[in-house]
């Protein structure tokens, strides 16, 4: 930590210098909607590389860090260490959060954007994309997103209530969502203990009995989308072992060779896995399968079986077949990604894809085919919902240096004095408050050797903040 | 030769132990050891490490024998914009490096499976990249020149 604090410190000295020396310089007031990993990256590199600049995040909970927060796994505690970082941002003197404030709700993006010279949407992507195939409505066929949101403690998905006690799961999709899903699903009680992990989920998840966790995919080994280290994880869970089906690796191994390095690791650990087929009495099974499609979700009201298309891959895509796999299960997941919804009808929204029209996170007029100027996407809201925080992260700060471009350049006009959101006329939470927040829940997690203990509603979180 | 596979063998076994201060001790022992050679002891403590930025701009940096690459980065607060993001702990491709050939087998220890993972997801990935994170100096690394990969900035300014 005291690395992190030096390295800040030092950017704060620099800038404190330049505005001393730039005094008469005109200020910069933008504006960046949603606290996760692209809106606080972004304030970063724009409060660095603008000196005259002040950035204020706006965030619609109380509660900042988006899906670092609400995303990440609770066994992956290392992945969090990014808010150390975003903590010295938020520290900078010319930054301010200003949360428990929705945009499209309790203020128009034009009435933001008259308080501001720039404004930067990053509120990510936070709805799932759906089957639509039969049966989906049916209990216990739930979105990876609630039920991650179910186990780190979004506002709102604590009343989730996963039936836990069939058998066989099935999680439809293979990105690093549904292995994290899979493997808080099959990790042993005590190892999910000792992390932030919300306690109705670790009350529920310790009457588990989830035994075979299916990972469905509807293209091959080759196209497999969760990446090595969380596979290699998964090799490693205790008490579980990983079985494949060889039929899905027919002249897989003849194609290893010929593979860009990344893809000829993952998939060298998948064969090794396969070879060693392990089996071991009484342990849990990870079991993830290739070539499926989902057709259709079958049960009296419960999910009790999945139907899946058998499909045969043709130039990287899946194309389906006329036959049909049946497979028993009590719980059926989906997480076949994410999609951005629009906030605000003055946003140029492409409702296909889910994200904002943009280039090079360069907001596109509605009408128009060019930029609206000062108007500005980063993160999976612009990109589409794809990649790790690294990703996002040079997202962010590639689109937060085309915004220094257009000040450079004088594209963005700065002379008027726009005067930022005035945080009297809403009911902020400020960053002392999130402090206390903070403060409150590490507390709490001590009681039970946790890292903290989280809040569970909006409620809960204002009043620690009025306390 | 004899003596330098020595040296190795005992900074090898520091690295492991690196907080342990009886081998701090053994650590000095090893300056001793070698100082007959030129370069006074002052100097031998400390290692140069230069950064060479996608831009061609070079940073020149003092590292301590022990230190990580990703350490010498954050206590010299070499500007590098998102550098280390997980903190050194294996989570990230934040801190890649990209080494010379001849300086990629000199390393000392080769990439662990879990480094190599998260290399794989790293932009301008080389058959001679490593984890900066994962480096740790040692004397024969005197003088080292490393590649930082593109970045936004470079690309741009």
């Amino acid at each position: 930590m005291w690395k992190w604090t030096k390295i800040i410190g030092n950017v704060n000295q620099r800038i404190f210098k330049a505005n001393y020396s730039e005094s008469k310089a005109k200020t910069i007031k933008a504006c960046i909607v949603g606290s996760g990993p692209a809106g606080f990256y972004s304030a970063q590199y724009i409060l660095k590389h603008l000196p005259n600049s002040h950035v204020d995040i706006i965030e619609k909970l109380p509660v900042p860090f988006g899906l670092v927060r609400f995303g990440v796994a609770p066994d992956h505690p290392e992945v969090k260490n990014v808010i150390n970082t975003f903590t010295k941002t938020a520290e900078h003197p010319n930054f301010r959060f200003i949360g428990n404030v929705s945009v499209g709700t309790d203020i128009t993006l034009q009435e933001l954007r008259n308080c501001y010279d720039i404004v930067l949407l990053a509120y990510g992507a936070n709805i799932d994309a759906k089957l639509n195939i039969p049966g989906e409505d049916k209990r216990n066929v739930l979105s990876a997103r609630e039920f991650v949101g179910w186990y780190n403690g979004q506002p709102n998905l604590d009343k989730l209530n996963p039936d836990l006690s069939g058998e066989s799961a099935v999680l439809l999709g293979q990105g690093n969502v549904a292995v994290d899903v899979a493997r808080i699903l099959l990790s042993t009680i005590d190892d999910l203990r000792k992390t932030d992990i919300t306690e109705h989920a670790l009350e529920a998840l310790s009457k588990s009995r989830v035994k075979k966790v299916y990972l469905v995919g509807r293209r091959g080994p080759l196209q497999a989308a969760f990446t090595i280290k969380e596979l290699r994880e998964m090799l490693k869970l205790p008490n579980v072992d990983t079985n494949w089906r060889s039929s899905d690796f027919v002249n897989v191994k003849e194609q290893v060779e010929s593979l860009p390095r990344p893809r000829k690791r993952i998939t060298e650990l998948m064969i090794k896995s396969l070879e060693e087929n392990k089996s071991n009495e009484g342990n849990k099974n990870f079991l993830p399968i290739f070539y499926r499609s989902p057709l259709q979700i079958n049960g009296e009201s419960n999910v009790e079986s999945v139907d899946l298309t058998i499909t045969k891959v043709v130039d990287n895509k899946a194309i389906p077949t006329e036959d049909v796999e049946n497979i028993p299960a009590q719980l059926v997941c989906r997480s076949i990604g994410y999609k951005s919804v629009c906030i605000d009808d003055a946003i140029n929204f492409d409702d296909k894809r889910g994200m904002i029209k943009n280039t090079n996170g360069r907001v596109l007029q509605k009408d128009a085919n060019t930029p609206d100027i000062g108007l500005y996407v980063a993160g999976w809201l612009g990109t589409g919902p794809t990649g790790v925080i690294l990703t996002t992260m040079n997202n962010a700060f590639a689109v937060s240096q085309t915004i220094i471009d257009d000040v450079h350049s004088g594209a963005i006009k700065c002379d008027s004095t726009k005067p930022g959101l005035d945080p009297k006329k809403y009911n902020v939470v400020t960053w002392s408050d999130w402090e206390k927040i903070d403060k409150r829940e590490i507390e709490n997690g001590k009681k039970s050797n946790k890292p903290r203990e989280k809040r569970l509603s909006i409620e809960e979180m204002m009043k620690i903040v009025k306390s | 030769m004899i003596r330098l596979i020595n040296s190795r063998v005992v900074t090898n076994l520091a690295k492991q132990f690196v907080n342990n201060t009886s081998l701090q001790s053994r650590r000095k022992g090893l300056d001793i050891r070698t100082l007959c050679t030129s370069l006074p002891k002052l100097q031998k403590e400390e290692v140069e490490v230069t950064f060479v930025r996608a831009s061609g701009e070079r940073i020149k940096a003092k590292g301590k024998v022990g230190d990580t690459l990703l350490d010498v980065v954050v206590n010299n607060n070499i500007d590098l914009d998102g550098f280390g993001a997980c903190e050194g702990t294996l989570t990230c491709s934040t801190c890649h490096l990209i080494f010379s050939k001849p300086d990629f087998d000199k390393l000392p220890e080769k990439p662990s499976d879990e480094e190599l993972d998260m290399l794989d997801l790293a932009y301008d990935l080389t058959d001679t990249s490593r984890l900066g994170c994962q480096i740790t100096l040692s004397k024969d690394l005197n003088g080292l020149e490393v590649k930082v990969p593109a970045t936004v900035n470079d690309a741009r300014s």
